[in-house]
């Protein structure tokens, strides 16, 4: 019983350390301008991260044939021929991680053809991490409780 | 020691079942001959346009053919997210391509005749298991880059399946390419132990007095389990293909398709072999690198499983060989033996690993679910074009041809996935304890022995979420 109980006491400390990670203030909102570059089948850079609240600005390069950049959650789109760059404004504040996908047909591996946009602080991933861990202890709980003779 | 009072998640008891053939409609149609001859039919239109689509999309993108988007968006998406986890096997149920092999065996479509045609050999023993599926399915994973991008290359696996099912027919009796041959036999199989529905005999006493076992051995109604189950006694989903025919042969309607807690198969402690331990950390892990491949960032990744360069190729065939076959059960293998040690230590490693490996079931099946979302929302708007011009011939069947790339929800999408995996964690540690009681002697030593699998499971868990959400 002594075990158990230090191991709930391990498994509660964990959360409980990482509640101050998800309520971080975040910085001044900044201004950035990103240049992402697109190639077949891949976006440089492929994971862009900013902070919540920031404006960005992408400004999208292809470097063979004509691709696009469709970010998830936000619904935007943008396209770019080369030599013809395509760009995106808006200010992030969805904050998560969000595919980039290609919106132009551009060969085989089109569909497969993804970058990341990550907007800290993430609370959809503390908070799932957190409940991942909250179900551990329930379970943990539950089995060890009910002990009959 | 299993508790008949347990219950699944809390909510359902393990021995809770509804028997859906107790509908008189639901019954009178699972002993008719033309079920499920007649969605088979059906589905072999389909799948025959689906081959057509392939042959003529060639090597062409394959997002805007519709073999490809109906293998691998409407076909994928459907059997990961509803029939396995629902309906079991009914897949192979309603599947067309190795009817033509079925029915040449059979010399028949729909009649019953005494003898197969054929050489009706029986399947070699030491093949009695899932070792060939398992090795036949990663190896159909190494052309994934080809099969889900290139028209041809999907032409070339279902006719291969449709093939290897028309000469293995000849050679060996009935299905037994279904049981022990199908690339995506095995993990429906291991999947469908998850099902919440199951065919089994009702009433044992019934079974008991009836000598002949005509659902083993067939009659003028219906033929002999193709899928050489003993129906009377069968206790898991995993090699009944849901064929119907015992349902035909069975005189006293002693087959029922019962509503059941999902999972409950992986409780049953029979036929549990290191075949399925491994099929279940195959899919496991196909999982991940099919994330990384399909969903992930990383171009040389893309560029490996294209074969853009041999030594690429040889990469990625590497390292998912390793990952899948050594270093995930590896990994495994260390909670295992924390969990003996813990629990108890006469009981033989080997039945602690192989017992526990059923707790991926629930993890595993969700996290493809959970896949197979970033695969639904984002792109299944390429199913409405190519309804409408299949073969790329500039037709509009529908009107919606010219319907463009529209992802859709892709804001909520995350949530979608975490929940699913969460479920999963909350369904393998269920299992997990459960499974924990049949290995260890009491209940002290059963949730010692749990503790380590638990803090596998739910770091598995941590890892898919932080993999496809964070
Ligand atoms: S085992 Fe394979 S070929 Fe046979 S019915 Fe199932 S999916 Fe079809
Ligand atoms: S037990 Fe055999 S005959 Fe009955 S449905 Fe399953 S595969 Fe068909
Ligand atoms: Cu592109």
């Amino acid at each position: 019983m002594k075990k158990d109980k230090l191991l709930m006491g391990i498994l509660v400390f964990i959360m409980l350390a990482g509640l101050p990670l998800m309520l971080a203030q975040s910085e001044e909102p900044k201004e950035y301008v990103i240049p992402i570059e697109a190639k077949q089948f891949s976006y440089t850079p492929n994971i862009i991260e900013v902070n919540k609240g920031d404006r960005v600005t992408i400004r999208f390069i292809s470097t063979d044939v004509h691709h696009g950049l469709y970010i998830d959650g936000y619904e935007l789109e943008t396209n770019a021929r080369p030599g013809q760059d395509g760009s995106i404004t808006f200010v992030a504040d969805e904050t998560g991680k969000f595919a980039m996908r290609c919106s132009v047909t551009c060969g085989s591996f089109h569909p497969y053809m993804i970058g990341y946009l990550k907007v800290k602080p993430d609370y959809r991933l503390f908070g799932s991490i957190w409940l991942a861990l909250g179900i551990l202890i329930g379970s943990v709980i539950l089995v060890s409780r009910r002990q009959k003779p | 020691m299993n508790d008949k009072k347990d219950r699944i998640l809390g909510l359902i008891p393990v021995d809770w079942r509804y028997d859906l053939t107790s509908l008189p409609y639901v019954r009178r149609m699972f002993k008719s001959r033309w079920m499920p001859f007649l969605p088979i039919v059906l589905n072999l239109f389909v799948f025959t346009v689906i081959l057509m689509a392939g042959l003529t999309g060639g090597v062409s993108a394959g997002n805007y053919n519709f073999g490809i988007m109906f293998v691998w968006i409407v076909w994928w998406v459907l059997l990961m997210m509803v029939m396995v986890p629902v309906f079991s096997r009914i897949w192979c149920m309603v599947c067309p391509l190795p009817a033509f092999a079925e029915w040449m065996q059979r010399g028949s479509f729909l009649g019953v005749r005494k003898k197969l045609i054929g050489l009706n050999k029986k399947w070699p023993k030491p093949l009695k298991n899932m070792w060939l599926m398992n090795f036949l399915f990663l190896a159909t994973t190494y052309t994934t880059g080809f099969i889900t991008t290139r028209p041809l290359a999907t032409f070339i696996l279902l006719m291969s399946i449709i093939v290897g099912s028309i000469v293995l027919s000849m050679i060996y009796e009935r299905r037994n390419f279904c049981v022990y041959g199908c690339p995506v036999s095995g993990f429906q199989g291991l999947y469908s132990n998850l099902a919440m529905t199951e065919i089994r005999a009702k009433d044992p006493e019934v079974c008991k007095n009836h000598k002949l076992r005509e659902c083993v051995i067939g009659n003028e109604k219906g033929y002999a389990c193709p899928w050489m189950q003993t129906p009377f006694s069968m206790k898991r989903n995993t090699y009944c293909g849901m064929c119907l025919e015992c349902f035909k042969t069975c005189k006293y309607d002693n087959m029922v398709f019962n509503l059941r807690a999902p999972g409950t198969d992986l409780l049953v402690d029979e036929k549990r072999g290191l075949d399925e331990a491994w099929k279940a950390f195959i899919m496991l892990g196909i999982s991940v690198f099919f994330f990384l491949i399909m969903q992930g960032p990383y171009g040389i990744l893309k560029d490996w499983a294209n074969a853009n360069t041999i030594e690429g190729y040889l990469s990625f065939v590497g390292i998912h060989s390793v990952f899948n076959l050594l270093l995930l059960p590896g990994i495994f293998l260390v909670f295992a033996y924390a969990s003996q040690v813990l629990g108890r230590k006469d009981v033989p490693l080997k039945k602690v690993f192989i017992n526990f490996s059923y707790t991926l079931v629930p993890l595993g099946l969700m996290a493809w679910i959970a896949f197979s979302f970033g695969i639904l929302f984002p792109n299944s708007s390429y199913v409405l074009h190519v309804i409408s011009d299949p073969f790329a011939w500039g037709w509009d069947l529908l009107g919606t041809a010219k319907f463009p790339w529209t992802p859709f929800m892709t804001g909520v999408m995350p949530y979608f996935q975490i929940g699913t995996l969460l479920l999963g964690l909350a369904l393998s540690l269920d299992i997990g304890f459960k499974i924990s009681k049949q290995t260890f002697q009491n209940r002290e030593e059963a949730v010692r022995g749990y503790y380590p699998i638990a803090v596998f499971l739910t770091a598995a868990t941590m890892f898919l979420i932080w993999l496809f959400t964070g």
